[in-house]
């Protein structure tokens, strides 16, 4: 079973100081799959999201225990290259970050880093990018304006772009469509199941409807622990705790 | 006492106090003013000094300070801003980097004279700089670094992590994130406290006292180990070393005004940077 999953994890443990955030995860994540992680908030799950691509590292403070296996290698060896899981595991954060470039040089940005300057190749993948995004036919007059002035929806889906544009194996999306209307959240939506062809997605919400429609794993997250994993299917008909159910059903207290 | 009573109270303490301080200010630039723009010819300007300084103008004092300033700012802007970045990116949050962040505040309150003793020491004597342009723009880097380091370090730290960790989730290496995501958006900041620093440095006496400021040179300086004259020495020679102070009151008064000039400029330029990057990150 190990050896058909795209990550797995091992006892992992993660601290923030001496306040410990996520307990003894054990997950394994399938290619070609959309697993969900639902939970109340402050159950752990950004955190847990940061542990697959080791952004975590970036806080000052924090110490993690276990292993993360990324095909079959432990991403935290000391021989790995951090750069390289990072380039291969795309991250949409919770809060839009767009930065102060224009849009275009945004949704560029990972691709002029990793060395990419033939402007037409450019062109062509930042339109790709931002059409995959649901967010092109808004943005296609003002590609070289400013990011910061769009609003907060055309934000989070221009980061979305930004992510996808890079191609990543994996896509960890951490509530990628709570600023948006139902429309664009449909195509976000759509986009998902697109994509799951060519990647593995992890999303992140707090929306039950949307992890039942396009999710096929959902793992339930409370107090830094997971509680239970399952299909979809089974998580949301026929859960096999109590405090699953609780949750779905919104009796959570 | 009711509440609103006491809020106009303190407001109002405020705005005295601020009244005041401005008044004074203007007082000092006005009394100044109006004292030296007398002395301001073409002339006062592009000549040297003549007849024992009660003549001519201070052209070697200008082209002295600005000559050093330059050295000032080759020397403090790279090794200042470089080791910003590295204490706010780089160094290990540990015990060892507070207390070197700590010494660096510290320094910048060490008094100028203590720079110029170091000065002499260090670079005249055992560096063998003699007392020269270098040796004194040296000097005044040193002075400057502790202002230039804090202020660019302020100025990174003003740009938000989420910048960073952007760039670094999309497989930028550090240095990459920090070139192209960060750097851009702090070096407005970096320029602005740099310059302020210079400013202050421009004006010093005392760190240029021993180590290169001449009493009177009849030339300019014509290289790097020469010595030279400086607006503030200059002024500081004028006022308190000549022996026919009455003749020479309205010079000094000239060249302070010249001097002033010089700093409000740069103050200029710091306010000019600013606000144009504002602008442009919109
Ligand atoms: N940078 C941090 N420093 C210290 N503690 C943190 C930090 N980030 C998160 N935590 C703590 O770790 C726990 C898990 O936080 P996390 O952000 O992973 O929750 P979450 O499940 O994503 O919540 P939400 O649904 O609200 O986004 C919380 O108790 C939180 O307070
Ligand atoms: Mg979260």
């Amino acid at each position: 079973m190990a050896e058909e999953a795209k990550i797995w994890t091992e006892g992992l443990n993660f601290f923030y100081g001496a306040s410990q955030a996520l307990h003894d995860i054990n997950i394994k994540i399938s290619p070609h799959n959309v697993t969900a992680f639902i939970g109340p908030s402050g159950c752990g799950k950004s955190t847990f999201l940061r542990c697959l691509n080791r952004m975590n590292e970036t806080i000052v403070g924090t110490r993690i225990e276990g292993k993360v296996f990324i095909d079959g290698h432990d991403i935290y060896d000391r021989s790995v290259d951090v750069v390289d899981i990072r380039r291969r595991v795309g991250m949409v954060f919770q809060k839009s970050n767009p930065f102060p470039k224009s849009i275009f040089d945004n949704v560029a940005y990972g691709l002029r880093i990793g060395g990419l300057k033939d402007k037409d190749k450019l062109a062509e993948i930042v339109e790709k990018a931002l059409i995959d995004a649901a967010i092109w036919d808004e943005v296609k007059d003002r590609l070289q304006e400013s990011a910061m002035g769009l609003s907060g929806g055309q934000q989070q889906r221009l980061c979305i772009a930004r992510a996808l544009a890079v191609e990543p194996e994996v896509l960890l999306m951490d509530e990628p469509a709570s600023a948006l209307d139902p429309i664009a959240t449909q195509r976000i939506e759509e986009l998902i199941h697109q994509l799951k062809e060519k990647y593995t997605i992890v999303i992140v919400t707090h929306n039950m409807q949307q992890a039942a429609r396009v999710s096929d794993i959902t793992a339930f997250f409370y107090l830094g622990r997971i509680i239970e994993v399952d299909d979809t299917e089974t998580i949301f008909t026929r859960p096999k705790l109590k405090q699953t159910e609780d949750y779905i059903t919104g009796r959570f207290g | 006492m009711k509440k609103d009573t006491v809020e106009t109270l303190g407001f109002n303490l405020f705005r005295l106090g601020s009244v005041l301080v401005v008044l004074i200010l203007g007082f000092i630039l006005f009394d100044i003013f109006y004292k030296g723009i007398g002395a301001i010819s073409w002339e006062f300007l592009t000549a040297e000094p003549r007849m024992g300084m009660t003549e001519g103008g201070i052209f070697p004092a200008i082209v002295g300070t600005v000559y050093v300033t330059v050295i000032t700012v080759l020397f403090a802007v790279p090794l200042g801003m470089f080791a910003a970045i590295y204490l706010n990116e780089y160094a290990p949050h540990g015990p060892l980097t507070r207390v070197i962040r700590l010494s660096i505040r510290n320094l910048s309150g060490v008094p100028s004279i203590v720079y110029g003793l170091f000065g002499v020491a260090i670079f005249v004597r055992t560096l063998h700089l003699g007392a020269s342009v270098l040796s004194a723009g040296l000097t005044l880097g040193l002075l400057t670094l502790p202002w230039t380091i804090t202020a660019s370090e302020e100025a990174l730290k003003t740009v938000p992590k989420s910048y960073r960790d952007g760039a670094l989730a999309l497989g930028a290496t550090k240095w990459q994130a920090i070139r192209t995501n960060v750097l851009p958006y702090a070096v407005p900041g970096m320029l602005t406290g740099t310059i302020l620093g210079l400013a202050r440095a421009a004006g010093e006496t005392a760190p240029i006292l021993f180590t290169g400021a001449a009493f009177f040179l009849p030339f300019l300086p014509d290289s790097p180990f020469s010595q030279f004259m400086a607006l503030p020495y200059h002024l500081y020679v004028l006022v308190t070393q000549h022996h026919d102070v009455g003749k020479v009151m309205p010079l000094a008064y000239g060249t302070a005004l010249v001097l002033i000039a010089l700093v409000v400029g740069l103050n200029l330029v710091a306010v000019i940077i600013r606000y144009h990057f504002r602008k442009k990150r919109g």
